[in-house]
């Protein structure tokens, strides 16, 4: 988990939800890129955030795609965030005993209602479904403690770009192997927007 | 023609294809990350018409909470439910994977499933796992032979019993039934000692913590209280800490709309078949 480094981290607002992870790819202390996706676009109101082990973001992403593709061929409907928390769920429990190094993170809109839905698991596909934010990757500890005094119930998406921000950047500059960069998606029912953010560079 | 390109349908069961690869990064100082663990306090008796499971609601990670309200008291088929400690994606797993196999017993013979066919298919699922499946489990279930409890292992023993405790707080939730518990108590009186032993748990154990799920099973009808009372409900926030808008630094920022999402319906083929 702490070889690439890397942090990603989703919270819930008014009819919205917001997703957002640093962009660093390394190995160990050394740096390699500064425009690395963890966060990937699954449907038009679901993201799935891949902290972990960079091959293994890059591969589960690729099986996550072809499942969701077979799914959406068969059903001819985009898929519920729910639904497709349980199918990586499922995807990562097959690996029980030589797992996918990887702590998925779910954001995303309930396609019909848009109700906000976020939810994370560990790297075998143990779901955590909470009421207000979830953390995955390598500074977890600060992300939570930032993360739980920011939080508060009902942002507007605006406000709530502003927390998901600082609640991330914050916590990235207590970890030296993630940060370098940062990209925020806020997904509202008729728009999503994609912002980069500045961060510390050392 | 899909079949060329793709194969037909993965191999059911485990995949053991990364454990090479774990390996050798195992062996260069990388260990394979911890899992979520429950480190729980489960419990349940049976009382005079029925059985009662009690749960926490803490899950860990390492030493911080991962969740704060989970539920560990998984729904096994209409008259069973079972309360899971251990490995989070073990309990969870192992339960809907029997709960779907019952099910299916259930539609083959027709009948309600008995408590101990649950047991079995638990233990023998388990042992032939050696372990390595980190469930530990506190059965219980009301069926035509009566009320049943039992208490499975991760290695797959089980004990049929009267009041049943697991997981990390096993121990403080045991010793509140040891010195309370008595056969032929009310519901009532169930629920509240079910609750003690609980609460005795949850403050006494650093691995279980928050709030109290408690299921009352009776013939014919399931109580699913969730949370039992409110306890460590979160202190009132004194000023706010918001953010102003505009603080964050924006480097580029990108807005795509959204077309009204096409839904299409699909016409039910034909219902399934479910008579026997």
């Amino acid at each position: 988990m702490s070889y690439n480094g890397g942090a990603v981290l989703a919270m819930k607002g008014k009819k919205c939800v917001a997703i957002a992870a640093d962009k660093r790819f390394g190995i160990q202390a050394q740096t390699l890129a500064l425009d690395f996706q963890k966060i990937f676009e699954m449907g038009p109101h679901l993201y799935v955030g891949l902290p972990g082990l960079a091959t293994d973001t890059q591969t589960v992403h690729e099986r996550l795609k072809f499942r969701l593709n077979l799914y959406e061929l068969k059903e001819s409907r985009h898929i519920h965030p729910k639904t497709f928390g349980n199918m990586v769920s499922n995807m990562l429990y097959e690996k029980r005993f030589g797992p996918y190094f990887v702590e998925p993170v779910i954001a995303g809109l309930d396609p019909k209602t848009f109700e906000p839905y976020v939810c994370s698991m560990d790297l075998i596909g143990c779901i955590n479904e909470p009421e207000d934010f979830v953390v995955a990757g390598t500074c977890t500890e600060q992300l939570y403690g930032v993360c739980e005094a920011l939080w508060e119930p009902d942002l507007e998406p605006d406000d709530l770009f502003e927390t998901i921000s600082q609640a991330l950047t914050n916590a990235l500059d207590r970890d030296p192997i993630s940060g370098w960069g940062a990209v925020v998606h806020i997904i509202e029912k008729d728009k999503i927007t994609t912002k980069t953010l500045k961060t510390r560079m050392d | 023609m899909a079949s060329v390109l793709v194969q037909e349908c993965e191999r059911p069961g485990f995949s053991f294809e990364n454990c090479q690869r774990n390996a050798f990064l195992a062996s260069k100082g990388f260990p394979v990350p911890k899992a979520v663990k429950t480190g729980t306090t489960i419990a349940g008796i049976i009382c005079k018409d029925g059985v009662i499971l009690g749960a926490d609601t803490r899950a860990t990670e390492h030493t911080t909470v991962a969740d704060k309200n989970c539920a560990k008291i998984h729904y096994i088929a209409p008259n069973i439910y079972c309360c899971g400690a251990g490995t989070a994606a073990d309990t969870e797993k192992t339960c809907s994977l029997i709960a779907s196999q019952l099910e299916l017993h259930h539609l083959n013979t027709g009948r309600v499933v008995r408590v101990v066919t649950a047991n079995n298919m638990f233990s023998q699922m388990l042992f032939r796992y050696q372990g390595y499946i980190g469930a530990a489990l506190v059965l219980g279930g009301v069926d035509n032979t009566g009320p049943h409890l039992y208490c499975i292992f991760p290695h797959g023993s089980s004990d049929q019993l009267p009041y049943a405790t697991m997981g990390s707080g096993s121990l403080a939730a045991m010793a509140v039934f040891e010195t309370q518990w008595k056969p032929n108590m009310t519901e009532e009186e169930g629920k509240q000692l079910v609750n003690d032993a609980i609460q005795a748990g949850i403050y006494n154990d650093l691995g279980s913590g928050s709030n109290v799920n408690i299921c009352v099973i009776r013939k014919g009808s399931v109580d699913y209280i969730r949370p039992y009372g409110d306890i460590n409900a979160k202190g009132k926030r004194q000023g706010s800490y918001h953010y102003k808008r505009g603080t964050t630094a924006v480097l580029s920022s990108k807005t795509v709309d959204i077309e009204d999402v096409s839904v299409h319906t699909v016409e039910p083929v034909e219902s399934m078949d479910t008579s026997a």
